[in-house]
């Protein structure tokens, strides 16, 4: 007759530990259909907006939200070969370009928050003053000021692209013009740290000033119609892409222009930051923001 | 008597090949209950591998093994089989755990109640006098106690066949003697057949009850110790028996039974059959070897010859001489003898052996059947 | 300087007042690396017991493959499996992108090669005798597997140790296949990696103490199981 050792026991039930936690993980594979693959932003994950709206969604709707933060233009490639069911972005020629390609529908208005132009309390380049972002930037390029970009691809990455163009100026590969390959946050970081320019959502540089670190940037620029950062809501086709959860998608759409949904994107930051952060603008006529 | 007699295993037509050379060829092989037998033959002759084979553990070109009359075909009897057999290789090879553990190791493996296990245990290890060390940890033994242990660890199944391959090698003397004594009693007990891989004559001497010599993968001598001390079938047991003189030659004449045999520098004569023309190994003990003064008068006998002494060296309790008779003789004496005839180096002597006592080995001498 | 005394100092405060959210996230770090790793032990040890006992044609080629998939880099794994995993992709039917199970599936990818490669060593670094002499004292083929392998105890623990400890830590992968969402597939790396993002350095400092006291409590019990009954 086999004795069983004390030992084999160990054996066993240790086995049996970790078979009982693959268990949870196991239940956690959940209905397709009742998830929403939102494909946004780091910046917007970041502000903390998502925290606020998505619960709210989901306890309206009963759908589950995974919100999958990325770099912008990872978020349209994903939108692009379907593997998302809505966009929430903030690259407007971008956004255009899926649209017209056919990759997605139902673009639709939904808020805005603006970039603000920081850097060090010096000002060496004396862009305090400006009329235009355009007007800073040539400053900077003449003083050959440090500037930080974060250079990844990201909606605020585009704006800054589009606002060197704009100026006529093509700072890439010049000394002074840094590019980190990282979000926002750590962008931030590096310029505080090496006391350099750089363009940032209003969102992330207050969410950053009230942690533990102090940041060594003032704001230099802030206001012009150019600044401003708009975002879309947008379904991935599903003519394109019949595997897309459509209904999950546009039900979020819905929501998120819906008005007490805008009712609480505008009240977002009041009380954290004394401002808010977002301006709802569903419905709004596109050519009043100055876009 | 009737036990000896009872055969236990019996190998019919054994043979083994590695990479498509035959590396064992035996026809036929039996060991009996309770048996003591020795195996010895130079490195490669496939000692191991017979070994091996008996158990099992070495694919085998063509053959048949029995066990006590019934055949043991591959796979389901086969496990069976070699349960009935424990094999202990040259290293200890213990495992990483206490001497208790290693012991109980094989009665493990064959399922049996912890209870039991504990019986059998403390009986092999008392039989190999460690008990008490049941609980210390097998990697910090001394060379002997490891020997021991896995002694103990095969003896604790309770095998009706022991094979062992080298069990007393890197042990010195005393140690060596104790264990062979302690194993001895213990399957003398059990009524244990064995089959003991050895290099050491005088422990296949003591123990044996049969000697079995291999070379060349074969069976070239099988009996009593006796037989093998006086008669051994090649050069390498010609040494192995403690001959030291060996010296190649032809046989030149034959008359009477009587053989002379030329070898380099000289003739010899010696008892035996063989024809002239055949070239043969002269082996002779240096126990028969006896040295003379020049001097002493008296007929020359048969195999007297003049010889310088060129060595001397240590051989025990004897003084190993070498002589050069124009070939090389080996003798042995007492310091007395020694010092009583006045040698030194390069002393001139007469050195002469009875023409009994040279032993012929023909070149390529083949196999005996080993039963 | 204070402001790792400060992260130690939230660490301690979000366990002691067991903070729902850091409690879920620590949890999920240890089913899923857990899983991962019970996965990669299983497939590892045996594989790697197989490939290092048998012969065969080809065996070196095998065991460089295996090496070098020890030191894969996570973020490839992530990359591949993700590719997989996508709707558009062969396996995306299964819907697990973005699920504990894609993280389990791709942290099993990072550890299996680990073990197995440890486990090729630690049985390969037997005296070659030991087999034959297992066989000798009786026992079956896979008895002999079974002894072989608790022989080699303590060097297969370290392959499981080296295993956890390279997926409890990785986070490229678990970004990739996991997608870091809130309450559902976010681990201490991957939570960690964003509020240092966020600035939020405290937080991100709390959750490496706790990612690291972690560590530091499995390694410390497979230790012991590693270090037990070794006789004196």
């Amino acid at each position: 007759m086999r004795h069983l050792e004390s030992r084999g026991f160990k054996w066993v039930s240790l086995v049996a530990l970790w078979a009982a936690a693959a268990v949870p993980v196991a239940k956690a594979a959940e209905k397709p259909a009742k998830t929403v693959l939102l494909a946004t932003t780091t910046s917007t994950q970041d502000s903390g907006l998502l925290d606020l709206l998505v619960p709210m969604f989901e306890k309206e709707t009963g759908y589950l939200v995974k919100t999958i933060s990325v770099g912008s233009g990872q978020a349209m490639a994903m939108g692009k070969r379907g593997e998302a069911d809505v966009l929430l972005v903030h690259s407007p020629s971008e956004e255009k370009q899926v649209v017209a390609e056919g990759f997605a529908i139902d673009r639709r208005l939904v808020m805005h928050n603006d970039f603000i132009l920081v850097g060090p309390p010096g000002d060496p380049a004396r862009i305090k003053g400006s009329k235009t972002a355009q007007e800073a930037f040539q400053k900077i390029a003449v003083a050959k000021a440090r500037f930080l970009s974060r250079g990844d691809n990201s909606g605020t990455n585009a704006k800054e692209k589009g606002l060197w163009r704009a100026a006529g100026l093509n700072p890439e590969g010049q000394a002074w013009y840094q590019q980190t390959g990282l979000g926002m946050g750590d962008t931030l970081n590096v310029a505080s740290e090496k006391g350099g320019y750089t363009l940032t959502d209003r969102g992330t540089f207050l969410a950053l000033g009230r942690s533990g670190r102090r940041l060594n940037l003032a704001v230099l620029l802030e206001g012009e119609p150019h600044l401003l950062n708009i975002y879309h809501v947008m379904e991935v086709n599903p003519a394109k892409w019949p595997k897309v959860n459509a209904a999950g998608a546009r039900a979020f759409s819905d929501f998120m222009v819906a008005k007490k949904t805008q009712d609480a994107i505008g009240r977002f930051g009041v009380e954290r930051f004394g401002s808010p952060l977002f301006t709802p603008d569903a419905g709004k006529d596109p050519s009043s923001l100055g876009i | 008597m009737s036990g000896k007699d009872r055969v236990i295993i019996e190998l019919s037509d054994l043979e083994v090949e590695r990479g498509g050379v035959p590396v064992l060829a035996i026809p036929s092989f039996r060991l009996h209950e309770g048996e003591f037998v020795s195996l010895v033959g130079p490195n490669g002759c496939g000692k191991s591998t017979l070994l091996l084979s008996m158990m099992g553990l070495l694919r085998r070109k063509g053959g048949r093994i029995f066990y006590r009359g019934k055949e043991v075909h591959s796979s389901g009897d086969a496990l069976a089989f070699r349960r009935r057999i424990a094999m202990v290789l040259q290293e200890p090879l213990l495992f990483d755990a206490t001497v208790h553990e290693n012991v109980a190791s094989g009665l493990k493996m064959r399922g049996l109640r912890r209870k039991e296990i504990g019986e059998k245990v403390a009986l092999a290890l008392e039989r190999l006098r460690l008990a008490g060390m049941g609980h210390r940890s097998a990697r910090k033994l001394s060379g002997g106690e490891a020997r021991r242990v896995s002694l103990a660890r095969a003896l604790a199944v309770e095998p009706e066949v022991l094979l062992l391959d080298e069990p007393f090698s890197n042990l010195d003397p005393p140690t060596r003697h104790d264990i062979a004594e302690d194993l001895e009693k213990s399957m003398r007990a059990a009524r244990v057949a064995a089959i003991m891989v050895t290099h050491d004559q005088s422990e296949a001497l003591r123990l044996s009850d049969r000697i079995v010599v291999m070379d060349e993968g074969e069976i070239v001598q099988c009996g009593i110790p006796a037989a093998v001390m006086n008669d051994p079938p090649n050069v390498f047991m010609a040494r192995w028996v403690g001959m030291e003189t060996i010296l190649d030659g032809i046989v030149k004449e034959r008359a009477h039974g009587v053989l002379r045999v030329a070898v380099d520098g000289g003739e010899i004569e010696a008892m035996g059959e063989e024809s002239p023309g055949k070239e043969v190994y002269c082996c002779i003990r240096p126990e028969n070897v006896t040295v003379e003064r020049r001097d002493k008068p008296g007929p020359p006998g048969r195999n007297a010859f003049p010889a310088k002494l060129v060595d001397v060296s240590a051989a025990g309790t004897f003084l190993r001489v070498n002589l050069d008779c124009g070939f090389e003789l080996v003798s042995y004496l007492t310091p007395e003898s020694f010092a009583g005839l006045g040698l030194h180096d390069k002393s001139e002597v007469i050195a002469s052996f009875p023409v009994a006592a040279v032993h012929l080995v023909r070149k390529r001498a083949k196999g005996a059947r080993g039963d | 300087m204070d402001l790792i005394l400060q992260g130690i100092a939230q660490a301690l405060h979000l366990l002691w007042s067991l903070d729902r959210e850091v409690l879920a996230i620590t949890l999920l770090s240890l089913e899923v690396s857990g899983a991962a790793t019970a996965i990669s032990v299983v497939i590892g040890i045996s594989l790697g017991t197989a490939i290092a006992l048998a012969p065969f044609w080809g065996k070196q080629l095998v065991v460089s493959v295996v090496n070098t998939g020890m030191g894969l880099p996570p973020v490839v794994v992530g990359l591949f499996v993700s590719i997989l995993l996508w709707r558009s992709g062969p396996l995306g039917f299964l819907g697990i992108l973005y699920t504990p199970a894609a993280i389990v599936i791709a942290q099993s990818i990072i550890a299996t090669p680990i073990v197995m490669g440890i486990t090729i060593g630690a049985m390969q670094n037997l005296p070659p005798n030991l087999r034959l002499q297992i066989l000798a004292l009786g026992a079956t083929r896979w008895q002999m597997v079974w002894w072989l392998v608790k022989e080699a105890r303590l060097p297969l623990m370290a392959g499981v140790m080296a295993g956890f400890g390279g997926v409890i830590s990785e986070v490229g992968a678990s970004i990739m296949v996991g997608g870091n969402v809130k309450g559902y597939t976010r681990v201490l790396t991957t939570a960690t990696v964003m509020e240092t993002g966020r600035g939020n350095f405290d937080i991100a400092i709390a959750l490496s103490v706790i990612l690291l006291a972690l560590c530091l409590s499995v390694n410390y019990l497979l230790t012991m199981v590693q270090q037990r009954d070794r006789p004196r």
